[in-house]
């Protein structure tokens, strides 16, 4: 079985996997990293978005063998400690879940329009770019909401991160 | 999914060896479309080789009047490339129109090429810019490369490395999605060049990609929305399925090939 090794919210790791193993099934099943969650069979819904070498990915479109040596960022890595990353904040705030089914993947969607797009982003540029994320519940509006007062939050907010979410 | 050997390609001779020696070896590039056949048991390769290990592969090259892109060029590096909005911006719209943001960073010119989805975008703007496919062992112009549904002129242990796109005077692509999926229901590539002016379709044939000479001649004549006006495509060979008739897909190819003139003519 091919070993495989990356650096998972700044832990180093390292295992032999089947090859077959989808970086989702690796975050969540052997890692135990159970907060990138699996929404459909068909890699359109974005619950499963993560980010690899500082970008948005789905995945459970990418075998984890892809992700050999590369920096891993996922939801659990987002907060510091007990305090919330200002996007988390912002969902929170402005009652951006209902079940949070979905959450995981918005918010690490949220963070890379974050980082190509600049922290003023308008509700059409939101909802063009949430094209790849479904929700069940909340019909969009606060998610949309939530994705604006976050950005703006991350630009007053100097707290220093990992590199991939900024 | 049916478990495979996974190999990393050193290089693109590494690959094609790789892809020679195995009994169905297929190359993974972004695994976009792949991966999700291979969950659905569409596809149960032996071997994948993966060429996202191969240095060199994502060049976005311009030169005299010809944009040269690897075939690992992501969707979302086509679409934000400065040189490509500079020398082909309506190809950087296109790569822009696939998927959603986290598709495109995985997503590769070359798998989607290769794969030959009749819903596509690429395929149009080969087909309309006249572009040459060159692969690990030859060039194939964009024409005789999309030879059917899902099937290219590619052999098995055969590698796309680039497309190189004819820089043109004008050139536009208009997509109608479908709500669902958000792949082409309609796309209308346009491309004017000094001696010729070529419509390609793609979302609409029921066996991929196809030109539409009749619009071809009008706008050779008269390169303008208007010269569009009255005329149609017929029904047979177009898909017609849950999502669209024949007959509507037939009605948006002209909407969309009078809309891609009017933003070519910007
Ligand atoms: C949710 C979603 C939405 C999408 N929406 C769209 C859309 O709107 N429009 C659109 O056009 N596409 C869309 N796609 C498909 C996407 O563009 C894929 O990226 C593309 O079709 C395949 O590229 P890939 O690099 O991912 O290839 P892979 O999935 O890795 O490979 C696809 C096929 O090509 C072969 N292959 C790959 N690279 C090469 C090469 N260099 N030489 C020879 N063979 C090769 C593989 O063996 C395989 O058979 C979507 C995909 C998803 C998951
Ligand atoms: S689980 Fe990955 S897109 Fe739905
Ligand atoms: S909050 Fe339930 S799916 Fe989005």
């Amino acid at each position: 079985m091919p070993a495989v090794s990356m650096t998972v919210n700044g832990t180093p790791v390292t295992a032999d996997i089947d090859p077959r193993t989808l970086l989702v099934q690796f975050l969540r099943e052997h890692l135990r990293l159970t907060g990138t969650h699996v929404g459909c069979d068909t890699s359109q819904c974005g619950a499963c978005v993560v980010h690899v070498n500082g970008e948005a990915v789905k995945s459970c479109a990418m075998l984890a063998v892809q992700a050999d040596g590369a920096e891993v960022l996922t939801i659990e890595g987002v907060a510091q400690g007990d305090t919330l990353h200002p996007m988390q904040e912002a969902f929170r705030d402005n009652h951006g879940l209902q079940c949070g089914f979905c959450t995981p993947g918005m918010i690490m969607t949220a963070l890379d329009m974050v980082r190509r797009l600049g922290p003023v982003l308008d509700d059409h540029t939101i909802r063009e770019e949430l094209e790849g994320n479904l929700c069940r519940c909340t019909g969009y509006h606060n998610i949309v909401k939530s994705i604006a007062a976050g950005a703006r939050a991350m630009a007053a907010d100097d707290t220093p991160r990992r590199a991939a979410a900024e | 999914m049916y478990d495979f050997t996974y190999h990393k390609a050193a290089s693109l001779d590494d690959a094609a060896k790789l892809l020679a020696s195995a009994v169905d070896a297929k190359p993974i590039a972004g695994g976009q479309s792949l991966l999700p056949m291979m969950k659905f048991r569409l596809a149960s390769p032996s071997d994948l080789v993966d060429l996202g290990t191969i240095a060199g592969l994502d060049r976005i090259e311009a030169e005299g009047g010809t944009l040269t892109l690897g075939a690992m060029c992501r969707h979302g590096a086509v679409c934000t490339s400065e040189v490509v909005q500079k020398t082909l911006p309506a190809l950087a719209h296109l790569a822009g129109l696939i998927g959603d943001p986290a598709v495109r960073h995985r997503g590769t010119l070359g798998g989607s090429l290769a794969n030959n989805d009749p819903t596509a975008d690429y395929p149009a703007a080969a087909v309309s810019l006249g572009a040459t496919i060159v692969t690990s062992k030859r060039e194939i112009a964009a024409e005789d490369f999309f030879t059917g549904l899902f099937e290219t002129a590619l052999e098995p242990d055969e590698i796309v490395v680039a497309a190189r796109f004819p820089v043109p005077e004008k050139a536009a692509y208009e997509k109608f999605r479908n709500p669902a999926s958000r792949y082409a229901m309609v796309g209308v590539f346009v491309a004017k060049f000094p001696d010729v002016v070529r419509v390609a379709v793609t979302g609409a044939g029921a066996s991929g990609v196809f030109r539409v000479p009749s619009f071809e001649e009008a706008l050779s004549k008269d390169f303008s929305a208007d010269a569009l006006k009255g005329l149609s495509i017929s029904t047979d060979g177009l898909a017609g399925d849950i999502h669209a008739s024949a007959e509507y897909r037939a009605h948006l190819v002209g909407v969309m090939a009078r809309r891609a003139v009017a933003a070519a003519n910007g």
